[in-house]
């Protein structure tokens, strides 16, 4: 079960919850499993063909996805992702 | 145009009364999928993530903003009050704005164009058009009543971030990359900002600042607070559309690092054109990127408007040096749908720049003033730029915050004498062997 970190703009759906443990052993399986735990995520965090939301950036360990293998990157029991709005900075 | 030198805020001496004010401001609104929400410190669509934007009434803004109106304001940002996402010019504020546009012959000559004009934003209160955007950040943070301003910064925001927090009274912790140049880092420091250096790019920054700014209930400029900071780079428009005369040129030519203030510029002048103050009319969009760090012009390139992020920027021009840039996207939209271009230029090309532009015109622009001067050729070599047009280049930060840039490319002492004896044997000696 790797560790989700939940931004405030996301927690309504969560109950509130900072920190949610998922399971799934890529940052796809893990989203996947994030939104079927918390439902109310799924119109913010995917698009209808099921890839992520282009506002939304998905950190694994603090490095942007788009670094790694994107959706299909390895996550560990260990590992915590983190998912943010896109449209900020600069 | 002349230089402000106001000191105390310009208030428009027409304004529209509290309840027009409070009309004419009439939300936010997400520019993804139009989900309307109420005036808030707030950035993300509840619905869609998308970015949530300020809305007006463009009909109640009209009743008031006329050119007779502006004309009998002072200078400065709040005389285009209307259009500004506050109820009223701010109780204290620095006097931002009112930047002149300067004809450029000499090096329009050189880049190989036929009428250009620099618009000199070098020379706002911290040399930059940071404060623009921070003057109505800063305001909006008094109305809301946050207990401290923040930001993550390449650079220039983190000096306008510390200048508008002092000037309303309130602690500024200002984030950026560790190897920022010093004098970014001296010169926010100098105003009693709190600078936090982070171990890693700019985009590292940005991340830990999503993470903790709505923790800790302060006021980040360009994060929570993002709605109302795009907002004041649309004054660059309406400054420009005004010292022209009120009316539009053929080409804009400005930095892209997210792409916010690019996009503002060009929503500015249409909505001059809505409230009827200027004709509506093309205008081409022409955005410069370093190439060590240029996700969006790499996008524009490929004919997509997917970007790419950069991981490892590579460029001495660290204000642009953004390389997962929130509004990209919206940038390579406006540059393509308006027959524009997005330019990647190498930094020898910046750097000569700089000294064309310091030597021929009298202006020192820091790094992004060099990407943009080297856009100008290069849109013109691509055929964006053509004969006869009219182009405004924005320069955008003053070089004294990167003045070794200047020097790249140059032999060490280029253009310095050696060290002389004060008599006046040893100047002409020196003088005959220099000619």
């Amino acid at each position: 079960m790797s560790t989700v970190r939940i931004p405030p703009t996301l927690r309504a759906a969560t109950g509130g919850e900072k920190l949610v443990t998922v399971p799934g052993g890529t940052v796809r399986e893990v989203i996947r499993e994030l939104v079927t735990a918390h439902p109310g995520l799924g119109s913010q965090l995917l698009t209808q063909d099921g890839d992520l939301n282009r506002f939304v950036n998905a950190f694994l360990n603090d490095t942007d996805v788009r670094h790694l293998q994107a959706l299909e990157t390895p996550v560990g029991e260990a590992d915590t992702l983190v998912l943010l709005p896109a449209m900020a900075g600069g | 145009m002349t230089v402000p030198t106001l000191t105390s805020p310009p208030r428009p001496t027409t304004r529209p009364d509290a309840a027009t004010s409070a009309a004419r401001i009439t939300g936010m609104a997400c520019r993804n999928c139009g989900l309307a929400q109420p005036l808030a410190v707030a950035y993300v669509c509840p619905a869609c993530f998308g970015p949530l934007e300020v809305t007006y009434d463009y009909d109640v803004v009209a009743r008031t903003l006329t050119r007779e109106a502006v004309a009998s304001r002072p200078p400065g940002i709040w005389r285009y009050l209307e259009l500004l996402p506050v109820e009223a010019p701010p109780r204290r504020s620095l006097p931002v704005g009112s930047t002149p546009l300067i004809a450029a012959d000499r090096l329009a000559a050189v880049l190989g164009v036929d009428r250009l004009w620099i618009k000199d934003d070098t020379r706002n209160p911290s040399l930059s058009f940071k404060d623009r955007p921070a003057a109505i950040a800063a305001a909006r943070a008094v109305d809301f009543s946050l207990p401290a301003l923040a930001c993550a910064s390449t650079g220039n925001l983190a000096g306008a971030t510390a200048a508008a927090a002092a000037a309303v009274g309130l602690p500024a912790y200002v984030f950026i990359p560790a190897d920022l140049e010093s004098a970014k880092v001296e010169h926010a420091l100098s105003y009693g900002a709190t600078v936090v250096p982070i171990d890693g790019t700019y985009d590292d920054v940005n991340r830990l600042c999503l993470e903790i700014a709505d923790e800790t209930g302060w006021g980040f400029i360009n994060i929570n607070l993002r709605p109302f900071y795009a907002e004041g780079s649309k004054t660059l428009a309406y400054e420009i559309a005004e010292s022209l005369g009120w009316r539009s040129p053929d080409v804009i030519v400005a930095p892209i690092a997210s792409g916010a203030m690019f996009t503002r510029v060009a929503r500015g002048f249409e909505e001059l054109a809505e409230i009827g103050i200027i004709d509506r009319r093309p205008i081409r969009f022409v955005g410069g990127q370093a190439a060590g760090c240029a996700p969006v012009a790499t996008a524009f390139d490929a004919g997509t408007d997917v970007i790419e992020p950069v991981r490892e920027p590579d460029t001495i021009v660290r204000s642009l040096a953004i390389g997962n840039p929130a509004d990209g996207r919206y940038a390579v939209e406006l540059a393509r749908d308006s027959g524009g271009s997005v330019e990647a230029i190498p930094d020898g090309i910046t750097a000569e720049a700089i000294r064309d532009v310091a030597r021929l015109e009298g202006i020192f622009p820091e790094t992004a003033g060099g990407v943009t001067l080297g856009a100008v050729a290069a849109a013109k070599r691509r055929g964006v730029i053509r004969a006869g047009d009219e182009v405004v280049a924005l320069l955008t930060g003053n070089g004294l915050k990167t003045p070794d840039a200047r020097t790249l490319g140059l032999e060490p002492g280029t253009g310095l004498a050696p060290v002389l004896r004060p008599s006046l044997s040893a100047f002409e000696a020196w003088l005959e062997a220099r000619s």
